[in-house]
């Protein structure tokens, strides 16, 4: 009996110095709140996720990946924001403005690294953009608008009108289409806006806009991504082509997009992160903004509308849907 | 749950206490069912972020928000009472009005409030954990409210504006004016709810014109879990009991929040909280079924 309480003894010991061992390990623990889930977000967490592993942290091994979604409500967004404050995670992420806000006004000591938000200093997250000051950094994913200004015109040589759904309850939403409007007077082009409030408004805000456009641009507005195939469908219904603000939408029949997929920007974002686990004050890390400039093409959707893409555009096209 | 993700609750849910105060007076006081709540929430956001931003003074700008709300459920009253609209779609239409009205206070859809000073700015300055300063401040201002609404409805004019709920007929033989009533207890629930979404606004830092959303699902759960929990015929226990009902539903989401190792996935989280009230809802009852079939065999 005595023996065995001594073995029993040792085990115990042996088990709490394995575990104490792995506690010696450095574990790194980040927590992400995403506004709401659809496939570009999605895409941002994976690609943050992926990029975290190829520079070492690895969910499991190193790093201790916690998620929510505030399910499209800030109320919950705020509530996530203290639930992860309270779990003193290494690194918070917000993707989206409201989940980033949220995180940012919930702490001033732990480091939050925004990402997918259009505009950082309208959502005052940050006072400067190169020196941020405070807890706050991150990666803006503002569209190169007036690229796709210029993409719809070499498809289109006589456009005369671009038609654009978006949410006007959206803060990313009414920035970019601000600066599309901004592009396309330039040129004389005129702006059709189609108004959609929630997902399921957005086929007939495509259907009411499409016998005055020859182009329907497809912003990076949450709304939108998650209605992106109704938006395609309706248009392509009236013979008019989406080009796309974010690179994911040419897998939903959008025929050419420029710019970064939100896989990219995930992958970005890591940066942020593992500058932070080094030990980086995020006050002192600039805000970046998305790079990439790589052009999608998708021929069969083009064709099937009757339009010939342009020759150099097939040529300098990063990938091509065939 | 970490204490601060606890006091977070708890701070939300008494912010949304005061939601549940005013889905208590016309839902249950004017048999009312309001759902204008869902555009006055945001729209006291909208106008405490809009007027500080501006340079007003915080407490003014408070104070506006309330207006607002009130301004709103007025609007709800004149098409049900004047109009005689159906009342549940009179405030549908409201709702729907405000939520093009809110980006018109704001310009935009999401007005952030980082870094400006708000009411709760003096007191987190005082030394102490802001955390216990901003929960002591919102504990502050729901309990006053809460006298306010007791008080209120145990005088002359509240038990008439109880009777309007009860029996329209018998209060306009009495020579009261319904109408008034209505008008009057939209315009407080609302201003209520204003308040709540201004106090939302202002310790999340952010106005965003989505955040009305399922404002009255919160609202209503809150209603009827705090009294399901809490009965008492009592004004003051009804009362109580909505706002501890708000707190309720938000640890809820709190517990539904921290589910992840039972292999639940974050999109869980709405139906969690869902069957979380819903068994707070169906076990009492239960137990009390249980109770009753074993006293009927002894």
């Amino acid at each position: 009996m005595k023996r065995l309480k001594r073995l029993a003894a040792i085990g115990v010991i042996a088990v709490s110095c394995m575990i104490s061992m792995e506690a010696f390990a450095q574990n790194y623990k980040i927590a992400v709140s995403q506004i709401v889930e659809h496939p570009a977000l999605d895409a941002t967490r994976q690609g943050l996720l992926d990029g975290l592993k190829a520079k070492g942290y690895e969910e499991g091994k190193n790093l201790t990946f916690t998620f929510q979604t505030a399910q499209g409500n800030p109320a919950i967004g705020v509530q996530i924001a203290k639930q992860f404050v309270g779990e003193k995670p290494d690194v918070l992420v917000g993707i989206a403005t409201p989940t980033a806000q949220a995180l940012a006004a919930a702490t001033r000591t732990i480091p939050v690294v925004f990402t997918a938000v259009t505009d950082p200093l309208g959502a005052k997250l940050i006072k400067n953009l190169e020196h941020p000051g405070g807890n706050v950094t991150g990666l803006s994913d503002l569209t190169p608008v007036a690229q796709h200004v210029d993409l719809m015109q070499e498809i289109l040589p006589d456009l005369k009108a671009i038609g654009v759904v978006y949410n006007p309850g959206e803060a990313n939403a009414v920035a970019l289409v601000e600066l599309l409007k901004k592009a396309a007077k330039e040129k004389n082009i005129a702006v059709v806006e189609g108004i959609a409030m929630k997902s399921a408004d957005v086929q007939s805000a495509a259907r009411i806009i499409t016998s005055k456009v020859q182009v329907i641009y497809a912003p990076t507005d949450n709304t939108v991504a998650s209605a992106i195939d109704a938006l395609v469908g309706a248009a392509n219904q009236a013979k008019i082509p989406v080009v796309g603000g974010s690179t994911s939408f040419i897998e939903n029949g959008a025929i050419a997009s420029l710019g970064f997929d939100y896989y990219q920007v995930g992958v970005q974002t890591a940066d942020f992160v593992e500058a932070i686990f080094k030990g980086k004050k995020p006050g002192d890390i600039p805000v970046s903004f998305a790079k990439g400039s790589d052009l999608f093409l998708n021929i069969p959707a083009a064709e099937k509308l009757g339009i010939t893409l342009p020759e150099a555009m097939i040529k300098r096209a990063t990938t091509i849907k065939k | 749950m970490s204490l601060f993700a606890f006091l977070g609750t708890l701070e939300i849910g008494l912010i949304y206490g005061l939601v549940a105060l005013g889905v208590y007076l016309t839902f249950r006081i004017l048999d009312f069912p309001d759902l204008t709540v869902d555009g006055s929430f945001p729209m006291g956001g909208a106008v405490v972020a809009t007027a500080i931003v501006a340079g007003m003074n915080p407490w003014l700008a408070t104070v506006l928000a309330f207006l607002a709300g009130a301004a709103s459920g007025l609007v709800t009253a004149f098409l049900a009472v004047r109009c005689g609209i159906l009342h549940l779609l009179a405030s549908i239409l409201t709702m729907i009005a405000a939520f093009s009205i809110n980006i018109r206070i704001m310009g935009r859809p999401n007005m952030a409030l980082l870094g400006d000073a708000t009411i709760f700015t003096p007191f987190e300055n005082m030394g102490v954990d802001p955390t216990y300063a901003r929960l002591a401040v919102v504990f502050g201002l729901v309990l006053l409210s809460f006298l306010f609404i007791i008080r209120l409805l145990s005088s002359d004019f509240g038990l008439a504006l109880r009777a309007t709920g009860v029996n329209e007929q018998m209060v306009a033989a009495q020579g009261g004016s319904t109408a008034l009533y209505t008008y009057f207890g939209l315009a407080l629930s609302n201003g209520f709810v204003g308040f709540a979404g201004a106090l939302f606004a202002m310790t999340s830092s952010f106005a965003d014109v989505t955040s009305g959303v399922g404002t009255i699902v919160v609202g209503l759960a809150a209603v009827i879990l705090g009294q399901t929990l809490l009965p008492g015929k009592r004004i003051w226990v009804a009362v109580l009991a909505v706002i501890i009902g708000s707190i309720l539903y938000r640890l809820a989401v709190a517990f539904a929040l921290s589910s992840g190792m039972f292999g639940m996935q974050p999109s869980d989280l709405n139906l969690i909280t869902a069957t979380l009230v819903a068994a707070a809802l169906i076990v009492p009852k239960m137990k009390g079924k249980l109770q009753f079939k074993k006293s009927a065999k002894a």
